[in-house]
């Protein structure tokens, strides 16, 4: 009973950080029953979170732009024009796979990092600097396809980006080993975590949740993982998007937790005069963040153009929009210097959740959108008024 | 025996864990000029804005009772309706528009929902007329003076038939003739049957011109002075103010060495673009190790935009003049090069431009050292809480825990935080931009003891402050500032009041 009042406890004081996961979770069990269990198959599964993968980490870069109390517009026909150089070099130039990744992805911080000039140096308002970028890129997106239409590439190796899935090592009894691997992995790196961060807690007597109630915390998020992972498993095990989704969140989470440069960001976000009288470079944070939406962009732009395995005309239209919708539902604070990286991804996955059931339910997509946005609406209402309560 | 305008009862007004108000009783007579008088942080600014509705009915306790009758002012507008005008100390002109859209802002002169723009310039002209100002009502208010722009501020309240007029230090920023110009006004108004509260620093305009002071200490009332009973004179004004000794809020220092020259600036000036004026002509001033150097001047006079151009430049003053540091010049492109260099500034606005509001008091204490927490660009995260927990003893900040929100301190705190931010950064100069602005008498004691320490320790400090008796209580030497130039250099022993205002006022 004593449990039961310290978890309630906890989640009310701390519900701006698990209104999301709770919302996930109803969003699963709310579909799974209104199809009748197909929306929790491991073949939708793996293909929902595909689905979420070029949006997500757009998203996360998005975030930290909009921590610091900007915005990108461009960055959807971004992805879509450096997807299509990406066909273009791969199909038209013949370079190979491992080469052109990486000149996408430096082509993407290049693009970036014009965007951080625009705003940082010469004081235009992102909100139409990036506005000119997203003509541009529309247009630069237009003229590289024109002569040929869409481009279909032909590049197992990186058509595999977006369809393919991690070796399997070997199957048993049809589960998929290496996935399971990562699965069992993720937890024992979770607890580790958990585990010392409480340690550490404790030494400077921090308040910390009871230990009853720390284990159940342990359980109840491995129990997640190892389900999540356990019906991957049971398809195709994990796709080579969705481990490029969990390396973009293990990178960017470790960097805005963890490292100096991450902090500032989020100073600059949260008071710029200050950090300006601080000692911050507030212009280099400019620029940094503003690459790294980039080297996003372009990565989108792969999993993208992988996923249809062509580049079309239209690619990366409203990407930027969803992106922004994702990172809002994550709980990003438009006010700047609040915003978490698992927010955006969970804010991502609960977007593509929604399209994709409704898409099993048959919804038509007039309902569809009319229902995302006010899913948006609601995420941000629930944010500003349990931001009111203090905490 | 006149009847009372305007009673407050038993008005408490609490902050997150800082009471700032309480029990304030507070009466005004119908037609009389009423002081209210009190230190920085006294509470007088909370009590007009009680008054005001800035703060809502119901965020206070106690009534207010205005021609009458008990009042639940919600918002602004409903004082303003019931004829209170409160005039602050920033201004809330519009620089580029006329003065004539100035005065009728928010009361717009219209016929049947359209703007008459004639009528509302002869309205103004009469105005205009009220407050003995001779301008053309369609000149734009940047291109006027303060003082100027002083009036026409009463002009505005004037047009919304005011019955109590509140100014908030109305005079702080004027020079000698306007303020006699405006007292003189307020004498008039009251001829004419308005009430006036005027919250003011200067004593001698108080004895001239108050027939009532009301002088409030910590957010209590101390007492009510009448003038018609002589009560209205400077050391029984002081008395009440400070509430005690001048010795015992200054804590003395022993021993002082003072040690080779740490800054020394040689005809700096500093030109602002953006403005498009000079914020420091011809500056020349040193600083020894181990000195409190006091900045006098008043509010507009100079002190920030000087302390600012030597501190890494952030606002991008075209500079001249010569720059020394430990007897070398330098110039600073950046704030972080002027932190290695061993310089740091705590910003007089520390809400405003000083601390990080929604983070916690460990990542506000090491945010601008982050060097000292950190390996290769890695936190470490049990560092960044020694550090923490370190300055959270030694400044005496009173939190529940180095994860508490900066924003929900109080404000003796926060500047407490404030200051432990900047001594991790170990600086060998540190300049204090109003470092007691807003907080109460007890957290000041502890901010002084603070500076004494780490002028024993061989730091060195220029203070910036408009408190007099803070100037004269802690500083070595004072040098005064008035129109972004230095007036004058006086020692602690040379240093009074009234040579610092004479100067301040030139």
């Amino acid at each position: 009973m004593k449990l039961y009042m310290e978890a309630k406890e906890l989640i009310s004081d701390n519900i701006r950080d698990y209104g999301m996961y709770i919302a996930l979770i109803v969003i699963f069990i709310t579909f799974s029953i209104l199809t009748d269990g197909l929306f929790m198959s491991s073949r939708n599964l793996s293909n929902l979170l595909d689905s979420a993968g070029y949006i997500a980490v757009l998203a996360v870069g998005v975030m930290l732009v909009i921590v610091i109390r900007h915005i990108d517009l461009s960055i959807g026909f971004l992805a879509g024009f450096l997807g299509a150089i990406a066909a273009i070099l791969l199909m038209q130039v013949g370079l190979s796979v491992y080469l052109v990744i990486p000149i996408i992805l430096i082509l993407g911080i290049i693009a970036g990092l014009a965007t951080g000039f625009l705003v940082a140096k010469v004081g235009i308002p992102a909100f139409v600097a990036t506005l000119a970028g997203w003509l541009i890129y529309r247009g630069a997106l237009l003229l590289v396809t024109e002569r040929t239409g869409t481009i279909i590439v032909q590049d197992d190796k990186f058509n595999a980006i977006g369809n393919g899935f991690i070796p399997s090592l070997m199957q048993v009894n049809g589960l998929h080993v290496l996935t399971l691997l990562v699965g069992a992995l993720g937890i024992l790196f979770y607890i580790y975590g958990a585990v010392s961060n409480r340690r550490n807690k404790m030494k400077y007597s921090f308040d910390v949740v009871s230990k009853q109630l720390f284990l159940l915390q342990l359980v109840f998020v491995s129990a997640i993982i190892a389900y999540i992972t356990w019906i991957l498993a049971g398809y195709n095990g994990f796709s080579w998007t969705v481990i490029v989704m969990l390396i973009v969140l293990l990178v960017y989470h470790f960097f805005t937790t963890k490292t100096v440069l991450g902090r500032h960001i989020y100073a600059v976000g949260s008071n710029p005069e200050a950090a300006h009288l601080s000692g911050i470079n507030v212009s280099k944070i400019t620029f940094l963040v503003f690459g790294s939406m980039g080297m996003l962009s372009a990565l989108s732009g792969i999993l993208f153009t992988a996923r249809l395995q062509s580049a079309t005309t239209t690619a990366g239209t409203l990407f930027e929009l969803d992106a922004i919708a994702a990172a809002y539902v994550g709980g990003v604070s438009a006010a700047g210097g609040v915003g978490k990286v698992t927010g955006a991804i969970i804010g991502a996955v609960v977007m593509a959740s929604l399209t994709n059931g409704m898409n099993l339910m048959g919804v038509g997509i007039a309902p569809q959108y009319i229902i995302r946005g006010s899913v948006l609406a609601l995420a941000v209402i629930f944010d500003v008024t349990t931001r009111k309560r203090g905490k | 025996m006149s009847e009372y305008i305007l009673e407050m009862h038993q008005i408490t007004k609490e902050f997150t864990g800082v009471k700032a108000l309480s029990n304030v009783n507070f009466k005004v007579e119908k037609g009389e000029i009423h002081c209210l008088i009190g230190e920085n942080g006294a509470g007088k600014s909370t009590l007009m804005k009680v008054l005001s509705g800035v703060y809502p009915y119901g965020k206070y306790k106690g009534d207010i009772v205005f021609n009458g009758s008990i009042q639940q002012f919600n918002k602004i507008n409903d004082s303003v309706d019931a004829g209170i005008a409160i005039i602050y100390q920033e201004l809330a002109l519009f620089p580029d528009l006329a003065v004539y859209e100035n005065i009728f802002i928010g009361n717009e002169v219209e016929n049947r929902g359209v703007l008459d723009w004639n009528q509302t310039i002869i309205e103004s002209q009469k105005m205009l007329d009220k407050v003995n100002l001779k301008v053309n009502p369609e000149t734009l208010i940047k291109d006027l003076g303060v003082g100027k722009q002083q009036l026409i501020e009463i002009a505005k309240a004037l047009s919304k038939e005011v019955k109590l007029l509140i100014l908030d230090e109305p005079t702080a920023a004027l020079n000698e003739d306007d303020s006699e110009n405006l007292l003189r006004l307020l004498r008039e108004l009251k001829s004419q049957g308005i009430t006036c509260i005027m919250i003011s620093h200067k004593l001698k305009e108080v004895i001239s011109i108050a027939d009532k002071a009301t002088v409030l200490r910590d957010g209590e009332t101390i007492c009510t002075l009448d003038a018609s009973k002589g009560e209205i004179n400077e050391s029984i004004i002081i008395k009440n103010m400070v509430g005690r000794e001048i010795n015992a809020i200054y804590p003395k220092r022993e021993n002082k060495i003072f040690g080779d020259k740490i800054l020394e600036l040689t005809n700096w000036c500093a030109y602002d673009a953006q403005l498009g004026r000079q914020v420091s002509k011809d500056v020349n001033l040193h600083v020894k190790q181990g000195e409190i150097i006091g900045l006098a001047g008043l509010m507009g006079s100079g002190r920030t935009e000087l302390a600012l151009s030597i501190f890494g430049n952030p606002k991008s003053y075209k500079l001249q003049g010569d720059l020394k540091l430990h007897g070398k010049s330098r110039q600073f492109k950046h704030t972080s090069e002027a932190m290695k260099a061993g310089i740091a500034y705590v910003t007089e606005d520390r809400k405003g431009d000083g601390l990080f509001l929604i983070q916690d008091i460990k990542s506000n204490i090491s945010v601008a050292n982050m060097k000292g927490i950190s390996s290769n660009g890695i936190i470490n995260v049990n560092e960044e809480i020694i550090v923490g927990e370190k300055y959270r003893k030694s400044m005496g900040i009173k939190a529940s825990s180095l994860e508490q929100v900066v924003g929900n301190l109080s404000g003796g705190n926060q500047q407490k935080v404030s200051l432990g931010k900047w001594l991790f950064v170990n600086p060998n100069l540190l300049i204090l931009d109003e470092p007691t602005r807003g907080i109460d008498v007890g957290a000041k004691f502890e901010i002084y003891t603070v500076m004494n320490k780490l002028i024993s320790d061989g730091m060195s400090i220029i203070m910036i402050s408009s408190e007099l008796g803070e100037i004269l209580g802690m500083s070595d030497r004072v040098y005064v500032m008035a129109k972004s130039e230095i007036k004058g250099v006086l020692t602690s022993e040379e240093a009074s009041q009234e040579k610092i205002m004479q100067l301040a006022t030139q």
